[in-house]
């Protein structure tokens, strides 16, 4: 009984000591958004689960060994005893409830974590080897910035052009893999206004580690200036804006400026060329082929390539002044 | 020279040579009838490593009793010959022991490796920004160094395993002999594929190879997954030999639950190695005929989907690391009993938490992709799975903490690594859960901290613990034992540098540190703790080191021990040391528990003609 004593003292000096040292080292950056808060409560319950099982282990463990050794000059075994099934039990369903206790706990935060504001903003964000865009459908411009109004949620919706890649910061304590020909969502409320820094979390490639990007949290009123600002200097001549748009919607994966052959048809002198399609016709493209080859891509198929490549998205993703830019741009590689 | 020659491994080496220049050579024939340009490098080194592969295994004279019976002829039983000496060691042997040293001597060789790149690459890491390493031979290194690390673990397991089951059962060697040869000499292969991947381009996708990274990534990525796929066939195979031998060959008496609780460990992790591991082998095999002939298994452009090789990974890469941990947990709860000279508290729930383990282990892999966008409701299914394992693994820890409670307890090296396994594999167990949970995962995934997890276990659950086992079966193999002071040095260097190292890694990873970068954000303020971590990693390596030197020095001035020096029940220590060749001469049958330590006029084995 006396061991038994000490040990149950052993284990909550030590539980106590140790969350204390924890606490006091502060382990989690500063947090920075609402679906964060669920998230550091489970962390806060993690922490005296976690020092509490430790102690309880490694202070009965220390004890045994110290208590139990073999002193100098004893010979025989230890005290013969096998086991008992109802400590067992005890010990499988005490941790049994606890963890689907956890269980439920982590549940209940993730739910916390993926309420949906109706008025959201909508922030799109193209991630691709080694660099991140923001486009704000909103305002009609991108940046290379993610500046987010405080205290507004922000649904994120996010796709990448090339391989996989992850949206972290780690104040907002959230991560989304984006992942090639899809959309995903993320939503954040920024709650502290400050700089931080969105990385890249899922391998990508040799410069992996460099993919970053500013983040700035502002308030609305600063948000919006900002946002004016950045229309203001957006480009205004068409050719320009279609080779924005030529990277932020992927485009430029399938179709080269250069000639080479990729997936799809380079876009190297398209513009009025005479296109020789996969039923033996030609056809002169023209802007009307154009529209239609974006917004109906299978329609027709230039020889030599497959169909059923191309998204077939476009009609509902760009506006019609948008694809005109596009065809702007082709046009300029004439 | 002439000596040489004869040596299985020198031949299987030439042929293997060959056996690649052929491969080269037929692809690039059949690309000249087809008119296509004769010379492309990545069919051509895919071919040819695998034409090397098949080569090597004819030339080492693995195949040659199944070729002879092929051609209907008769293969004569083998005789081990023991005049050979050390050169039994480095070609085709039948006997499990040899086996057994022939996969530990592989397994240290990989770990060596592996931990050497580790050092290269955490050096590297001492200060941020790239330091004498560019990006790709950064990622290069980090990805070979988890990769080989869990091929020389998959191999360590082998050993560990082929050496002493069929001790521990009471067997002459394992079921199928041949088989068993075969799974070993296929690993050598395999591992120099892998190795090979390092001077072709290397890869930049870490050992998970997700695509379509994987498919854009340079050559050595063939390598890599030929290599693992090949050396999926080892682990298969010998993971069917082992419960055949269990199922088959047990000796007199011994029923299910008189069995030495690593055997129990055994059954667990073969049957997730016969079951699961065909899914990685599967997954890379895609991988690699969708680089080759472009089909569109995974990438998006073509139709594909990422996220089912992720699955197809995971549902054997997690599975895997409770292969990589039970034996080790096996090992544990084996050695315990004899310096604690008590019994095995709970032996059945021991034994039982180790299937309960490997067949939860089957329904969580779901948590390595919280955040890789798999349908949403697949999220809580996987966390309440994840979470479950958590309860066969607290029986094990409670039974262990109850095994020493009044004991007799001595601290030789093996009790050492073994009590150093059960507070890392501690630690390792608890950073789990806040894995587990989706919430708090999706800020942990992909950090520092799951780096710092991982290494927990996997030092507690295989490193510790091999080196527990070594230090105990050493005199067995060899008939000499490993000087106990350095074996002290070497735990008390490695057990605090490992507790400092994953610390530290937990530490910055809860700080937002991403893994896989060879490049970190000063701003944060991490560089002094990457200077501590580089510090502990070569610490760890110096303990090996000292490791090494130990069976070196060992080797030929060790104290001979013959006897059963740690005064052990298991039958292996009723016989001398170093192990007969043939086992045991005379059969036993088990007439008690096997770990009756203390109880008077109580034994567990008893040899025929013994009364």
């Amino acid at each position: 009984m006396k061991h038994f004593i000490i040990i149950a003292l052993l284990v909550i000096a030590s539980t106590l000591a140790i969350h204390a040292g924890l606490n006091s080292i502060g382990l989690l950056p500063v947090l920075a958004s609402a679906q964060g808060v669920s998230i550091d409560q489970l962390f806060g319950i993690y922490m005296w689960a976690i020092a509490f099982v430790f102690s309880l282990i490694m202070v009965t463990m220390l004890y045994s060994l110290f208590v139990f050794r073999r002193k100098k000059g004893e010979t025989g075994e230890g005290t013969h005893f096998e086991g008992n099934n109802n400590l067992e039990v005890a010990w499988t369903a005490i941790p049994l409830i606890a963890v689907l206790y956890l269980a439920f706990l982590g549940a209940r935060s993730l739910s916390e974590t993926r309420r949906i504001d109706p008025s959201a903003m909508v922030v799109k964000v193209v991630a691709e080897q080694w660099s991140w865009q923001f486009q704000y459908p909103d305002y009609l411009f991108s940046s290379k910035d993610l500046y987010l109004p405080v205290g507004k949620q922000i649904d994120l919706q996010m796709t990448s052009l090339d391989v996989i890649h992850s949206f972290y910061v780690p104040e907002f304590r959230l991560k989304q893999d984006i992942l090639p020909g899809r959309s995903v969502d993320l939503r954040i409320t920024p709650t502290r206004l400050g700089h931080y820094t969105l990385t890249c979390a899922q391998l990508c490639g040799a410069h992996h580690a460099d993919m970053v990007a500013n983040v700035v949290v502002v308030s609305q009123a600063d948000f919006l200036a900002w946002t004016q600002k950045e229309i203001a200097s957006a480009p205004k001549d068409p050719v320009l804006i279609g080779q924005q748009l030529a990277s932020l919607y992927g485009c430029a994966v399938c179709h080269s400026v250069d000639g080479s052959k990729k997936v799809g048809p380079t876009w190297l002198h398209l513009y009025s060329s005479s296109v020789p399609l996969s039923d033996g016709t030609k056809v002169n493209a023209d802007a009307t082929y154009l529209t239609n080859s974006i917004k109906n891509p299978n329609l027709q198929i230039v020889a030599g390539f497959s169909p059923n490549v191309m998204p077939d998205t476009f009609a509902q993703a760009l506006t019609d002044t948008q694809i005109q830019n596009l065809i702007a741009y082709i046009e300029s590689l004439k | 020279m002439k000596k040489t020659a004869t040596l299985g491994l020198f031949r299987g080496f030439l042929w293997e040579i060959i056996g690649t220049v052929f491969g080269v050579a037929f692809v690039t024939v059949v690309r000249m009838l087809m008119r296509l340009p004769a010379w492309k490098p990545e069919p051509a080194a895919v071919v040819g490593a695998l034409f090397g592969a098949l080569f090597f295994l004819y030339g080492v004279g693995v195949l040659d009793d199944w070729i002879k019976w092929a051609n209907g002829e008769e293969a004569p039983e083998h005789v081990e010959d023991a005049s050979l000496g050390w050169r039994r060691y480095f070609s085709v042997s039948l006997d499990h022991k040899v086996i057994g040293m022939q996969y530990l001597t592989l397994a240290l060789i990989l770990f060596a490796i592996g931990g050497m790149f580790a050092l290269i690459f955490r050096t590297d890491l001492a200060q941020p920004m790239a330091q004498f390493l560019t990006p790709i031979e950064y990622n290069t290194l980090m990805s070979l160094h988890g990769i080989v690390m869990i091929i020389g673990i998959l191999v360590g397991i082998s050993a560990i395993m082929n050496y002493t089951v069929p001790l521990l059962i009471g067997a002459n060697d394992m079921a199928f002999p041949r088989l068993n040869a075969f799974s070993f000499w296929i690993a050598v292969p395999a591992g120099v594929i892998l190795l090979s991947s390092l001077f072709m381009g290397g890869f930049d996708t870490g050992w998970t190879g997700y695509p379509p990274l994987s498919l854009r990534a340079p050559l050595g990525i063939q390598m890599f997954f030929l290599g693992v796929s090949l050396s999926s066939f080892s682990s298969i195979l010998s993971a069917l030999n082992i419960l055949v031998s269990v199922t088959r060959l047990r000796a007199k008496g011994m029923t299910p639950f008189r069995m030495p609780i690593f055997v129990w460990a055994a059954i667990a992790t073969s049957v997730i190695s016969m079951t699961a591991t065909q899914l990685i082998g599967l997954a890379f095999q895609m991988s690699m005929l969708e680089r080759l002939l472009g089909m569109g298994f995974f990438d998006p452009i073509k139709g594909g989907n990422p996220v089912l090789f992720e699955h197809l990974f995971w549902f054997y890469s997690h599975p895997a690391v409770y292969v990589f941990i039970l034996p080790g947990l096996g090992i544990i709860s084996e050695l315990l009993p004899v310096f604690v000279r008590k019994p095995l508290y709970g032996y059945k729930w021991v034994a039982m938490s180790s299937l309960a383990i490997a067949l939860t282990g089957f329904l969580v892999w779901g948590h390595h992709m919280f955040a890789a966008g798999m349908a949403e409701y697949l999220r809580e299914p996987f966390m309440y799975s994840t979470l479950l394992v958590s309860v066969p693994t607290g029986v094990k820890f409670f039974s262990w903490v109850a095994t020493m409670w009044k004991g007799k307890i001595t601290f030789p090296s093996p009790m050492l690594f073994v009590l150093g396994g059960i507070v890392v594999f501690l630690l390792g167990g608890l950073s789990g859960p806040p894995n587990a949970t989706v919430s708090t995962d999706l800020m942990l995934n992909n950090t520092y901290y799951i780096v710092g997890h991982f290494h927990d276990t996997l030092f507690g659950g295989y490193v510790f613990t091999l080196f527990a086992a070594l230090y105990f079966w050493w005199p067995k193999m060899t008939g000499r034992r490993l000087n106990e002071t350095l074996g002290k040095l070497h735990f008390w260097l490695m057990g605090p540098a490992m507790l400092v190292l994953t610390l530290v890694m937990m530490r910055v990873g809860l700080l937002g540190m991403r893994r896989r970068v060879y490049n970190y954000d000063t701003s944060l303020g991490l560089q002094p703790y990457h200077m501590v971590m580089t510090i502990a990693g070569f610490l760890i390596g110096l303990s090996v080191l000292i490791f090494f030197i130990n069976i070196f020095i060992t080797m030929k001035r060790g104290e001979i021990v013959t006897g059963n020096i740690w005064n052990s029940r298991s039958p292996e220590w009723q016989v001398p040391s170093p192990m007969p060749i043939h086992n045991y001469e005379k059969e036993f049958e088990v007439v008690g528990e096997p770990y009756d330590y203390g109880l008077p006029g109580s034994r567990y084995v008893k040899f025929q003609g013994e009364d």
